[in-house]
């Protein structure tokens, strides 16, 4: 009964909660927010009981901690009048969002398609091929492999204003930027992924009289999946970061990092929110489907068992 | 044994193509040979090589120019040289000064997001409602491009009044406790079943576990992190002086550099902070061994 009780309890209280802000009465929201937030730690300590017995429960827990957090914000903005320019409240930021859809579409356009997916793919392609040549000469492997682990630790986003004066202030800098920064995770894990076939699998290979590139296609390719993904991920998110940064530089007026600086510029906090949700969705979205194709892929691999 | 019996001949130039030290100096050497030659056709369209006959003579005009499309790398290290050396280290114009303000808030963000992180890692390995409400959004907080809410955060930091360090600290923080708290997770969970039933069997408390097993297991994974957390908590106080044109800093020398066209002193920031992030790696790296010697572990 307490439980039952409890679950009612959470959403009426948040209900309240939000209904009693935005009608201003704050000193009401927050003693409802209060016990909002009782009841809701409440009942996430009971899912996650649960989730240790039923697997479908697990998407529930941060989901509803998500949901908790966005309210917290929502009827503390509201509540206690915070100025948009320090916090707006969500509601703000989505109202924006969908009043300048259009316009964000645009940046998005700029900024994605034609900067981030091509620079991603260039060098993501680049850093694999030189990860084979690495693999042929093994003399380039242990030169630049050092090399690629030093580099993967400098801040290349630093080059961008370089960049931007070769390449013109449109998006084929921004796209030579992530073409730069995805570069190196790649060659490093890609020359590892090529060294983790077994020395068995090697020499039942080469028993079978197979070549160097049958060998790589049925054997350390697969092989080397787990370390391709890992670095595909991870450039996933520098991609999006290098092509942003790079637009602090100079561009014409459309981008994602252009909105940002100038609506900063205008003390326009609700847009420049908007346009962070935008990027926090592709970034999301890019990652999502990266983890969804390596499962398809790598099934066979440990880290993907069920456990 | 059978190596023994061959005979050893030109020893030393065998054993330079055996470490990486040789390879990585031929690469190196192979790279900055390509720099100087690429020096011409880069800076071949500018107004000061009109006129210029004969490849040395252009040659020779390429790499001594004073506001090139790419400098030579020798141009660079006298800018660096300079800048740092020859300038009054509280001047403006004084590399080191910008240096040492990027340093600053390097390190403060970095102590703060370290922290932060060891703390979040603590709560998640002892507390199952943390870990399952907590950990899916400090994964999805890294797909997101942080780097794009640092004006957002100087700005709305600025306006409560706080200015200067912290605000650049902060981003360096929320960039560099990522890496600490997945890396801990990872390490106290990385006792074995066994040896956490030993401490059962013992009757060891929650906190002798952890500091008798867990800590000590998480220590390697500790240091890994760290060394990833501090070269991006110099990113993030680079990138964080961009958005609000400040005054001081590497990136703001980067910014002022693309303003006016110093290409040249463009690269010195550049090889500064890549100068910088060597050293802080390279300090971490020494931490760590020495630590791996004072808890007995093998080199």
């Amino acid at each position: 009964m307490m439980r039952a009780a409890l679950f009612v309890l959470f959403p009426v209280l948040m209900i309240a909660a939000l209904s009693l802000a935005h009608a201003g009465k704050s000193g009401l929201a927050l003693a409802a927010l209060a016990g909002a937030l009782v009841a809701g730690v409440l009942v996430l300590r009971q899912l996650s009981r649960w989730a240790a017995v039923r697997r479908d429960a697990r998407f529930l827990v941060p989901f509803l901690f998500g949901v908790k957090i966005l309210l917290v914000w929502e009827v503390l903005c509201v509540a206690l009048g915070v100025p948009t320019v320090l916090l707006p409240a969500p509601s703000l930021i989505l109202a924006k969002l969908f009043a300048n859809l259009p316009m964000l579409w645009g940046d998005f356009v700029q900024t994605v398609i034609r900067a981030v997916i091509p620079g991603w793919i260039i060098g993501c392609a680049s850093g694999f091929l030189v990860a084979l040549v690495c693999d042929r000469y093994d003399f380039l492997r242990r030169g630049l492999l050092p090399i690629g682990d030093f580099v993967s630790a400098l801040p290349i986003v630093g080059i961008a204003p370089i960049l931007v004066m070769w390449f013109g202030f449109d998006w084929q800098s921004k796209a030579a930027l992530v073409v730069v920064m995805t570069f190196f995770p790649m060659l490093v894990n890609a020359v590892a992924g090529l060294a983790a076939a077994g020395a068995l699998e090697r020499d039942l290979m080469r028993s079978y009289g197979a070549s160097w590139f049958q060998t790589l296609v049925s054997l350390r390719l697969p092989a080397a999946m787990p370390f391709l993904f890992n670095a595909l991920k991870i450039n996933a998110t520098l991609a999006l970061i290098g092509a942003i940064v790079a637009e602090f530089f100079g561009t014409p007026i459309i981008g994602m990092g252009f909105r940002i600086s100038t609506e900063v510029g205008r003390m326009a906090v609700d847009m420049v929110w908007a346009t962070i949700f935008v990027a926090a969705v592709v970034g999301s979205t890019f990652y999502g489907l990266l983890v969804l194709s390596e499962r398809a892929v790598t099934f066979w691999h440990p880290s993907q068992r069920v456990r | 044994m059978t190596e023994r019996a061959l005979p050893l001949r030109s020893s030393w130039i065998a054993r330079l193509g055996e470490g990486s030290a040789f390879p990585v100096l031929a690469v190196l050497a192979g790279l900055a040979a390509l720099w100087y030659l690429v020096c011409l056709p880069m800076n071949a369209a500018l107004p000061q090589m009109e006129g210029v006959e004969g490849l040395g003579a252009r040659y020779a005009v390429a790499w001594g120019l004073e506001r090139p499309v790419l400098p030579a790398p020798h141009q660079v290290i006298g800018e660096l040289y300079r800048s740092v050396f020859e300038v009054r280290l509280s001047s403006p114009r004084n590399l080191a000064f910008h240096a040492w303000v990027t340093l600053s808030s390097t390190l403060l963000g970095f102590v703060f997001g370290v922290l932060f992180g060891i703390l979040l890692a603590v709560g998640i390995v002892h507390s199952k409602t943390l870990n399952l409400s907590l950990m899916p959004w400090i994964i999805a907080s890294q797909t997101v491009p942080i780097l794009a809410i640092a004006p957002i955060v100087i700005v709305a930091l600025g306006s409560i009044g706080l200015v200067g360090l912290v605000p650049k600290a902060i981003i360096s923080a929320y960039l560099c406790f990522f890496p600490v708290t997945i890396g801990l997770v990872k390490g106290f969970t990385s006792p074995e079943a066994m040896h956490l039933d030993l401490m059962k069997t013992y009757n060891a408390g929650r906190g002798a576990v952890f500091f008798k097993l867990r800590w000590p297991a998480a220590i390697p994974f500790l240091f890994a992190s760290l060394k990833v957390a501090v070269s991006i908590a110099l990113v993030g106080a680079i990138v964080a002086e961009l958005p609000t044109g400040a005054q001081a800093g590497l990136g703001a020398r980067l910014l002022s550099g693309s303003y006016y066209g110093q290409t040249v002193q463009i690269w010195a920031a550049l090889f500064a902070a890549a100068l910088l992030a060597a050293v802080l790696v390279g300090l971490i790296g020494a931490a760590e061994r020495i630590t791996q010697k004072a808890m007995g572990g093998r080199a």
